[in-house]
Formats: structure tokens, sequence, C-alpha cells
């Protein structure tokens, strides 16, 4: 019999804790076939971040650093500047790496660190209950902007990706989605490219995923993922914003 | 080897290279200024790296990063940006990595000032970031002093896995003295846990402080713990100068230890006997010294003095435990006391004794 699909070597066998469809697992499944396709495993070294990932040092199979909130892009570049032969990575939801760590990741971007970001957004602080993140959209109903994302009071989604394009030392920067078979394939893809960049030592490399939180959309798997094509597209589009050769 | 004219925060740096440390991340604070200048000049040199933050928080996060790839990792900051660094200091204690944090004090609190002080001894002994924890403090009073203390602390941070902090204050930072720089052979530890790519069929390195279970949690403190009472039991130091026979014995750290020796001379003129203890460690507390010396018969009474309001003192009155009376003379806001107002205070303890 052929094996048509086996856990990456990139995961261990603990199952996810994930929410019943949560696209944070197809993320981590596509970051663990990219490290074994580019065969790249034992020299890679994860940072976790602090949010519904923050057991990802749990899953990703290579060594593993979990940061503080918002810190790992900082973490990283210490790792990184201590072996700058290893992959190094972060994995990041969008309150960990817009909000409290924005700081971080322009300056992890600007000067240009070989690291690779995997930004997972959601629109939603998924952790600790549904709280408004700084990507939640105009008049989305959260428990900390319960008449709806006013841009009056509350700003404006943050478009992280197109503003870090902006910055000399991003090499990479793409934003992807996982809502259908087409587009993970092509989240894969983006995923893979960023890895290579840091193996290319180009610079700073940052796919931005759109992801849903059925939980605290308080919707359903397959509504949250229409969601996400209808609402979360339109604002925040697809595709490769900065690409250095 | 020979000795030379340093100025404080220089002589940290150098002592920091020359025991093998090649990583600095830092933010530019006055009066500390000078080291991650000069770890800026000479770290490319011997092959390290220096980088200049964005913020005192990514800074101590990349020495969280770097201590947890196995590096000898420092980084220094003065009051205001060591208080943005204590969040990624309970990091490096829960997730016990090794590293070096230099606090030059000024006053505070909020901005300020820029003049030395010592009103940090809380932050420092007490925690200052979040949860059960320690380190190791140092309190040098000499520019010789910082540059061994700096070297020793590299040490003790690899021995326990557990950051050192060297408290020092804007005068020391910024003053002049000869020093000399002692051959050691630098031995730096093997570091098996440290994540350097995990190689097919060994086992996985993680660097972390989460332990979601509290029972585990409530392990893991216990542990750190452990290593506490080992600290206390190796790692204790302290000074003790004049004490046979003093009638009054002063308590002081780094600079106001060095006006403590000053008001010693001038009172030994007035037939006035004094003595003083200087704790080294900050943390671990000399405490077994002090009571010591407060069950002495000749010793009537202590003066804890500070440039702060008063902070160390809490420790010397929990050492003393009520044996003898314990009195406090401190200067704040970058006021340093002066020795002739040290000894008036001494006299007037001297008249309700
Ligand atoms: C300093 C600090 N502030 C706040 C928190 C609480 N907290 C934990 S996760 C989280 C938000 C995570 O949201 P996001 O990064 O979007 O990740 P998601 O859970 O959505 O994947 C917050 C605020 C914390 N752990 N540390
Ligand atoms: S709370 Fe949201 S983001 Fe977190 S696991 Fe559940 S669905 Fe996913
Ligand atoms: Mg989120």
């Amino acid at each position: 019999m052929t094996k048509v699909f086996e856990r990456p070597k990139a995961l261990t066998d603990k199952p996810f804790h994930y929410c019943p469809g949560c696209t944070h697992g197809i993320i981590h499944c596509l970051v663990a076939e990219v490290i074994d396709e580019l065969g790249i495993r034992e020299k890679t070294i994860g940072v976790a971040p602090v949010g519904c990932a923050v057991f990802a040092y749990e899953y990703f199979n290579c060594d593993m650093h979990e940061a503080a909130h918002g810190r790992a892009p900082a973490v990283a570049t210490g790792i990184k500047r201590v072996h700058p032969d290893n992959v190094v990575f972060t994995y990041q939801g969008d309150g960990d790496l817009a909000s409290i760590g924005i700081a971080e990741i322009v300056h992890a971007a600007n000067r240009g660190e070989k690291i690779t970001t995997i930004f997972v957004n959601n629109a939603i602080y998924g952790m600790t209950g549904g709280q408004m993140a700084p990507t939640s959209l105009l008049g989305q109903v959260t428990t900390t902007s319960p008449y709806g994302r006013n841009p009056d009071t509350e700003g404006h989604p943050i478009r992280v990706s197109e503003m870090l394009a902006t910055v000399e030392g991003a090499a990479f920067i793409e934003r992807v989605s996982v809502h259908d078979i087409k587009n993970i394939n092509k989240a894969k893809r983006a995923i893979k490219k960023a890895f290579q960049v840091q193996l290319e030592g180009k610079g700073f490399a940052m796919v931005e995923v759109l992801s849903t939180c059925p939980t605290n959309w308080g919707m359903t798997p397959v509504e949250s993922l229409k969601w996400i094509e209808e609402n979360m597209i339109p604002y925040y589009p697809l595709g490769i914003k900065k690409e250095v050769d | 080897m020979a000795k030379v004219l340093m100025k404080g925060n220089e002589a940290i740096a150098e002592a920091a290279i020359q025991a093998g440390c090649r990583y600095f991340f830092g933010y530019p604070i006055t009066p500390q200024n000078e080291i991650p200048a000069y770890m800026a000049k000479m770290l490319p040199k011997v092959g390290g790296c220096f980088i200049q933050a964005e913020s005192e928080i990514s800074a101590i996060n990349m020495v969280y990063g770097a201590a947890g790839a196995g590096a000898r990792v420092m980084t220094s900051s003065s009051s205001p940006g060591i208080s943005l660094k204590q969040e990624g200091i309970s990091y490096i204690v829960g997730a016990e990595l090794p590293c070096l944090i230099v606090n030059i004090v000024r006053g505070g609190p909020g901005l300020g000032g820029i003049q030395p002080a010592q009103s940090d001894y809380f932050q420092a002994v007490k925690g200052g970031g979040h949860g059960d924890y320690h380190m190791v403090v140092l309190a040098p009073a000499s520019i010789q002093e910082m540059v061994d203390l700096v070297m020793d602390g590299f040490d003790i941070a690899d021995r326990y896995r557990n950051p050192v902090m060297v408290l020092g204050d804007g005068m020391l930072g910024q003053m002049m003295e000869p020093v000399e720089f002692k051959e050691r052979d630098i031995v730096l530890p093997e570091k098996p846990w440290a994540t350097t790519g995990n190689k097919d069929g060994e086992p996985r390195r993680i660097i972390n402080s989460l332990f979601i279970d509290a029972q585990a949690l409530e392990d893991h403190v216990h542990k750190l713990y452990r290593k506490y009472d080992e600290m206390k039991k190796n790692e204790t130091r302290v000074e003790c100068y004049n004490c046979e026979n003093a009638e009054i014995i002063i308590v002081a750290y780094g600079t106001t230890a060095r006006i403590a020796k000053n008001v010693i001379q001038m009172a030994a003129k007035e037939g006035i006997n004094l003595g003083l203890i200087r704790p080294i460690t900050l943390w671990p507390f000399p405490d077994d010294t002090i009571d010591r010396w407060a069950e002495a018969d000749h010793t009537k009474a202590f003066l804890t003095l500070e440039m702060s309001m008063g902070q160390m003192v809490e420790d010397v009155r929990l050492s003393v435990n009520g044996k003898k009376p314990v009195y406090f003379y401190g200067r704040t806001g970058g006021m340093v006391p002066t020795p002739r107002a040290v000894l008036e205070e001494i006299k007037k303890i001297r008249e309700v004794m």
C-alpha cells in the first residue's frame, strides 16, 4: 500500500489542543512539511509565541524556545546571532505580533534578521477569550468591542504585511490564506519560499496567514472559512507584498 | 598584568570580554553609555556580536534567546531601563538560563535623574519581576572589584543557570581607578540543554518557563529554591572592616561603603571606634555575619548608610533581629552623603545610646 499522507517528521505525535475547525493546526502542518522538504529539521530552532500557539514547542519536532508575549522576534534575533548557520523561525498570532510585539517585529525586519516569521492573523485574541486585536475588522464584535470595532475610537485594522513591505531589511513578505485547498497549497509555497529566503541569507522573511477562530468568532468551522473569504480577504488582499531577488 | 587606569563602565565591558562574553544587547541610557559603546567597538574585533536593540525589552529578550542558544551573554542599563527588563529577567530565571545584567543605578522614581543612587535595591534583591525568584546580586565598591565581580558573575550564572546582577551606581560607573585584569582560565561549561538544532535520535531542547499544571509549577519553583539554598551556602560574600571592638557598625555597600571607610577614619581621630560591614552580595544577604556582630558585647548599635530612603536597612533589621538598635542615614535623588554628615549622625546616636 502506498502512504498518501503521513505526519511530517517535523511534527511530534502530540495531539493538537486547538479547537475543532481552527486553522492553527493546518498552518503547523504546512510549516512542518516545509521543514521536512527542505531537509532542515536538525538545524531548525523555533520560537513559540504567547497565544493559542503557546504550546507550539510541544508540536514542532525541533529545538524550541518559548518567548514572552510579542518578544519572539527579539528572542529569535538572539538565537540567530549565536547560531547564524541554523534556521530560526517564529510563529506568532496577531495580538502577539501586531500589538504588544509590533516594535520587535518591525525592528527585526529592519535589521534584516535572517529569520522566518509565520504570522497567524485571525483578527482576534483567541487564547484570552476573544478580545479585539489590532487586526480585528471594522464593525467586528469582540468582548472588548461589544458594539463593533469603531474606527473613531479603536482605529483601523493594521495591515502588517503592507507595512513591513516598506521596511528595507525585509526580503520577502507574502499574505496567504488557508480557507480552501487551493489557498492552502499557495500558503505552503509561500512558507517554503520564506524559509528558502533565510537559507539564502537574503534577509527577513514573513508569511501572514489569514486564519480562523471559530470559537471566538461564534461561527461554525465552515462559516469561519467563508468569513475569511468574504470579509478578511477584501480588507487583507492576498499576494506577495515584497520580494527581493 | 600591569595596572591600567580605566573608567568603571569601560572596565565592566573589558572584564566581560575577557571573561569570554561575546554577545551584548543593550539600549542607550545615562550613566552607563560607555558599556555599550565599548562593546560596540570591541566585540566585532573578537568575533562577537553587539546589537543596539529597539528597547530594553527587546535587549533582554535577545539576551534570553542568546542565553538559550548557549552563549555567554550580557546586557547593561540604568534604573528606568532595568524596570523594562523585568519581564525578561523573570522569564530567564523561569527558563533557568545564565546571563549577566548590569544596573548602573541612577535616582528615581520615574525618569528621576542621572546622578548616582542606590534606590534600586528592593528591585534587585526582592524580585523586581513577577514570580517567586532570586538572582545573585553583586555590589562592587571599586573599579577593581567591579572587574573581578563581573568575571565571577558569569561563572556564578553558569553554575546555577540563573541570571546574575551587578549593581553599581553612576559614581562607580563614571569614576576612574587603576585596575588589573588578572589572568584567568576561561572555562565555558558544556551546555547540553542549549538550542543548537536537534540531531536525529537525540532529545529535543526546549527553553521554557510555562508550567500550566499547578503541581508541575510548584515542583519547578521548589527546584529553583533548592538552587537558591545552594547560592546562600556558597555565594554569600561580605567584607568586615574594623569591626573588632567597634561600638557602632556601619552597614553599607558600593559607593556608600567607600564613604563609610572615610567616616571610620575621621571618627578614629576623635576617639570613636566604628566598624563597617560591607555586603558584597546583596542577595544572598550576609545575615549570619551581621547577626554575629550583633551578638558582640562591644557592638552598641548599627547605622545603615544608603543613597536611598532606606531599603537595605530592612534586611539589616531582619538580620540584627532586635538584638541591637538599627539606625538609618541616607541621601537620595542623586545626592551623595558626606562623611561629615554621617559622622554627625553617629554622634547623635552616641548621645542616645
Ligand atoms: C505580557 C502579557 N500580556 C498579556 C498576556 C495575556 N495574553 C495571552 S495570549 C494573548 C493574546 C493572544 O492573541 P494572539 O496573539 O492573536 O494569538 P491567538 O490566540 O489569537 O492565536 C494575551 C493578551 C500575556 N500572556 N502576557
Ligand atoms: S480559541 Fe480560536 S485561535 Fe484559539 S484554538 Fe480555539 S479556534 Fe483556534
Ligand atoms: Mg489572534
